[in-house]
């Protein structure tokens, strides 16, 4: 099964389950209190959904590492390859 | 069992046959190229394991091949080989091409413009063993991974295409589009004929395949410095690319 097909398993389930509960396809009555939460339970759901990955996506981008010796460290071994390099005859 | 083939058991057993061959593809590299070979002749050499590197140049126009031709007089012709093509075809061909010719076992795969540090190498091959995985992937977003020389609107993009390729795809390795990894070389040849994209693309669809045919990806963090010299080949309608890249690969895979 695809991704893209799994996704929509997924999504046509969850419809029907709140399709079936919102507008009351088996006569199950729920009491109103519930009914109340779950009519717009999609809608928070999204916006559940899509506060997360801002929040995830935020946070990744604030704490990606910069690697400040990495580069010193690179810019030395340059310099010593390059001198390495040129003693043993190559020409840049 | 005769002595010897058990001895010759042994000695495979403990990994002291396994041979690496560094895939390296270059286009405008001259400047780079020195470096990123003495950098793997010193790790290689400190570390003791059995390597090659293979240069695969594309007609580059600065000259690149005549570089790779020098250092291949200085370092042997048995640790340097030079697989050139007339003209550039592209990444992903350039490492079919260059796989023909690797007589290792593992194939490693780097760019060759210094922003993969060949220091890591040997944790990836420590990893490799720790847990005999078909797939060893550097990751710049977990870990002590992480990156040099990216603003902020870089970081963005990355991760935020990151999310959204991990959300859709659910690959099971965190960085899909980095290129700097270890296969055992039947695993590679195999992925490489499946797949079918093209620039980043290439990288993602590789994992993404990966899963599916079960392989097992182990991953250590690397610290990626953007190039010093030379620029990036890959540009323009980057993010357009990328996204129809991920939504075919979602619809397909
Ligand atoms: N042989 C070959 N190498 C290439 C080609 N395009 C890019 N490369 C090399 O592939 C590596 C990655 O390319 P780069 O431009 O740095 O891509 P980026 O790091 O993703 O921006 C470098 O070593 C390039 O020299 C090509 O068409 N043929
Ligand atoms: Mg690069």
């Amino acid at each position: 099964m695809t991704k893209l097909a799994e996704w929509l398993l997924g999504l046509t389930l969850l419809g029907g389950v709140w399709v079936t509960l919102t507008f009351n396809l088996l006569g199950l009555a729920l009491p109103r209190a519930c009914w109340e939460v779950v009519w717009p339970l999609p809608v928070y759901l999204l916006v559940v959904f899509g506060c997360y990955s801002l929040a995830t996506v935020g946070y990744r981008v604030a704490t990606f590492n910069d690697c400040e010796d990495a580069a010193r460290e690179l810019q030395a071994q340059i310099t010593e390859a390059k001198c390495d390099l040129k003693r043993r005859g190559l020409r840049f | 069992m005769s002595v010897v083939s058990r001895r010759d058991k042994i000695r495979k057993d403990e990994g002291g046959q396994d041979k690496y061959s560094v895939l390296l593809p270059t286009y405008n590299e001259r400047e780079n190229l020195p470096l990123i070979v003495w950098l793997l002749v010193k790790y290689f050499g400190e570390s003791g394991f059995n390597y090659e590197i293979i240069i695969i140049d594309d007609g580059s126009p600065d000259g690149t091949l005549e570089v790779a031709q020098q250092l291949q007089k200085i370092y042997g012709s048995d640790k340097i080989l030079l697989r050139p093509r007339e003209k550039k075809l592209g990444l992903g061909t350039a490492y079919i091409h260059g796989m023909q010719h690797a007589s290792g076992n593992f194939i490693i795969i780097m760019d060759a413009d210094l922003s993969h540090h060949p220091k890591f190498i040997p944790q990836f091959i420590g990893k490799q063993k720790e847990g005999n995985f078909d797939i060893v992937s550097g990751t710049r977003y977990i870990g002590n991974g992480g990156v040099y020389g990216w603003d902020l609107k870089r970081k963005l993009i990355s991760r935020g295409a990151n999310y959204l390729s991990q959300v859709l795809l659910r690959p099971g390795a965190s960085d899909l589009t980095g290129s700097f990894r270890l296969y055992k070389k039947e695993v590679l040849q195999k992925l490489v004929t499946h797949c079918v994209s093209k620039g980043y693309v290439f990288q993602m669809e590789m994992i993404v395949r990966a899963r599916q045919f079960k392989y097992t990806i182990g991953e250590v963090p690397i610290s990626f410095v953007d190039r010093v010299y030379g620029e990036s080949k890959l540009g323009g309608n980057e993010i357009v690319s990328f996204l129809k890249g991920l939504l075919t690969l979602f619809a397909t895979t």
